[in-house]
């Protein structure tokens, strides 16, 4: 079977980041919460970003609501959101990364994610970084201060100092805006070999 | 050599290819499709030109956006239509079937899949949904996919993963009359907490977990994603066998007897480690009811608010100390992938039988599948149901996704069978409580929260 790689999805390659972070300190923020299940059905891709985490942003009759922290004049257009424990928990809805990277969010700090949130991230240029409880309340503390950040990949660190690990085909991934279809499609003869060989050892599995 | 896990064993006998740095590339046996999840991964296939890889692996239904109102064969509004209409092509230009309104087939991914024999021991199975972790009931490794990964499956019928660390939760002793596989998996939440099983694969182990049909199995292992944990399994037993033997999709003749020897071997060895592990004594548990707006915040139904998370409470509208038994609510609902199959219904039915929803409460019984609906029905659930002043309603997610027109009104407060209690979920500024099919009934009857014990 020979399969063409289809046309390329273009992501924009991730290199340095700067400028201010965004406080949220709330915890478990879930999938939900940062986009509505009515958002997930008809609202197309393109629009999401103005839905993101609706509850919170917008008051019931619809106004902003001034108190979040997103709509303060400060931390309007943040590209970076520092984060409470198990930020994306919940769903799988991969509507939920592509509301935040619809406002402009490219990166998340927080000391745990959503673990399928976290990998929907990757797929959409989007940098989860995990740090440890005391080293985002300091980062909460220079988000709050609204104090300029500088996330920098290559060098995986945020402002100069913190380490942060992120596994090397994941950076490469978003270093050079690389989509994991493209990578996967061109190993289909070990794919192929794997479905040969798994198909004389577990036939039930290819006969639905 | 020390022996290996359940785990261990399904996983890396699906590994294609080393990617580096702990990353695999993994084969998909089983490839579950909803319309709402689908349809985007198909129109994005069609977009870049791709073509399904292996249809043959398969299979398709319709649940996130129907309407459950009674009689209805379609979505829930025009848009939700255009969905069902796009997975229904796209489905039948891969070439693979769509179990569709009128087929037994039709209904939740997560009832269907076993009911099919689709689901079997030992296969990776995933889906566009995150309680797909369901699945590893039946011994499978099954988790749930986004969008991006749901397009990699259909054009290459694998996904990249990070092996997951093992995490055994063992529940020991027999639960009460009266306490069920939701009160069991929501006590480990409570214990460990939402992020307790973040970055683990969790076997479910125990007597208690071997006591529990199926159906049980189901839905301990359907709340996995509830305890931050992708996967969650059971190993395979002499039930799981007889329960997929003669299935629709599950191996006939010799490949059975095949499948069988290999399945036999999947069970973790006694002297395997586990990376972490838990107990739970089930012996002196009450019927468990959440209290907040995470699935962790959650207490016996025979315990009191606690005076934390004061956002949460000022959402759920209950203040610390307040019994929580004694709850006015306003809704039941009795379904969802956690708690819509027969043994549930049975349960919620054995409560109902004879008794009168109370007047203030509007009380729903929506079936996981239309297999699950006929075999209720067969056994006349619906008329106990009926007679008690609950709807009974076609098969479907329903108001546990509220994306199809079932929900709860703002405010209202909502005994549920389902397994997320989030701000928002069921509806916006809906109140979920959390609860086994029993206690939703029993409180759909007293009109308020209720320890379901005292109707049995």
């Amino acid at each position: 079977m020979i399969f063409s790689p289809g046309k390329r999805s273009s992501l924009e390659k991730f290199k340095i980041l700067k400028g201010v972070a965004a406080p949220l300190p709330r915890e478990n923020v879930d999938t939900d919460y940062i986009i509505r299940i009515e958002r997930c059905t008809r609202t197309p891709k393109a629009e999401l970003g103005n839905y993101a985490f609706e509850m919170a942003r917008f008051l019931p009759d619809g106004r902003e609501n001034p108190e979040f922290v997103l709509n303060q004049p400060r931390y309007r257009g943040a590209r970076i959101l520092v984060c409470g424990a198990f930020f994306g928990t919940g769903s799988s809805r991969e509507h939920a990364v592509w509301a935040l990277a619809g406002m402009g969010i490219r990166c998340v700090i927080a000391p745990s994610f959503g673990q399928i949130f976290f990998g929907n991230c990757f797929q959409n240029g989007l940098l989860p970084i995990v740090l440890p409880a005391d080293v985002v309340e300091g980062l909460m503390a220079r988000a709050s201060a609204a104090e300029p950040f500088e996330v920098n990949l290559e060098n995986q660190t945020v402002n100069g100092q913190i380490r942060f690990e992120i596994s090397p085909r994941r950076k490469k991934m978003l270093l050079e805006g690389l989509d994991e279809l493209g990578l996967t499609l061109a190993m289909e003869p070990k794919i192929a070999a794997f479905q040969a060989a798994d198909r004389a050892r577990r036939p039930w599995i290819y006969r639905l | 050599m020390s022996g290996r896990t359940l785990f261990d064993k399904v996983w890396d006998e699906h590994v294609v290819d080393e990617l580096g740095d702990g990353m695999q590339l993994m084969h998909v046996d089983r490839h579950l499709m909803n319309e709402l999840s689908g349809h985007r991964g198909q129109e994005v296939i069609a977009e870049r030109g791709l073509k399904t890889r292996n249809p043959d692996l398969t299979i398709g239904t319709l649940d996130h956006v129907v309407s459950t109102a009674p009689g209805s064969r379609g979505g829930g509004a025009a848009w939700a239509d255009r969905i069902i209409q796009v997975f229904r092509e796209e489905s039948a230009k891969a070439g693979f079937p769509v179990y569709d309104f009128g087929d037994d087939g039709q209904g939740i991914v997560h009832v269907i899949g076993p009911e099919l024999g689709f689901t079997l021991p030992g296969v990776l199975l995933v889906c566009g949904d995150s309680h797909t972790c369901t699945h590893g009931a039946l011994g499978a490794l099954a988790w749930g996919i986004g969008t991006s990964e749901l397009v990699h499956v259909l054009a290459t019928q694998t996904v990249a993963q990070q092996k997951p660390k093992t995490m055994r939760a063992r529940f020991d002793g027999r639960p009460q009359r009266g306490v069920y596989a939701k009160d069991l998996i929501l006590a480990l939440i409570g214990k460990i907490g939402t992020a307790g099983g973040m970055g683990y694969a969790v076997e479910y182990a125990g007597e208690a977990i071997r006591g529990l049909d199926m159906e049980g199995r189901m839905t301990v292992c359907n709340l996995s994603i509830e305890l931050g944990a992708k996967v969650g399994m059971v190993a395979p037993d002499e039930k799981t066998f007889a329960y997929v033997k003669g299935r629709r999709h599950a191996p006939k003749g010799e490949l059975w007897d095949q499948a069988l020897a290999h399945w036999k071997t999947l069970p973790t060895d006694p002297d395997a480690a586990f990376d972490l592990e838990h107990a739970l004594d089930c012996s002196s548990l009450a019927p468990q009811v959440t209290w907040g707006t995470s699935p962790e915040d959650v207490a016996g139904v025979d315990g009191t608010v606690p005076d934390a998370k004061p956002e949460a409470l000022a959402y759920m509208g209950l203040s610390p100390g307040q019994r929580i038994a004694g709850t006015k609510i306003d809704r039941v609902f009795i379904g969802s992938c956690t708690n819509s199959r027969l043994p549930d219904l049975r349960a919620a039915a054995e409560v109902v039988r004879g008794r009168e929803v109370a007047k203030h409460v509007k009380a729903w019984a929506v079936p996981g599948s239309l297999r699950v609906k006929r075999e209720a029905e067969a056994e006349g659930l619906h008329e106990v149901f009926l007679a008690a002043g609950f709807e009974w309603r076609e098969a479907g997610c329903s108001m546990c996704v509220a994306a199809n027109g079932d929900y709860v009104e703002p405010l209202a407060r909502c005994v549920s069978t389902s397994n997320r209690n989030f701000a928002g979920r069921q509806g916006p500024q809906a109140r979920t409580h959390l609860a086994s099919p029993a206690t939703a009934a029993a409180s759909a009857i007293a009109g308020e929260i209720v320890d379901p014990r005292s109707f049995l």
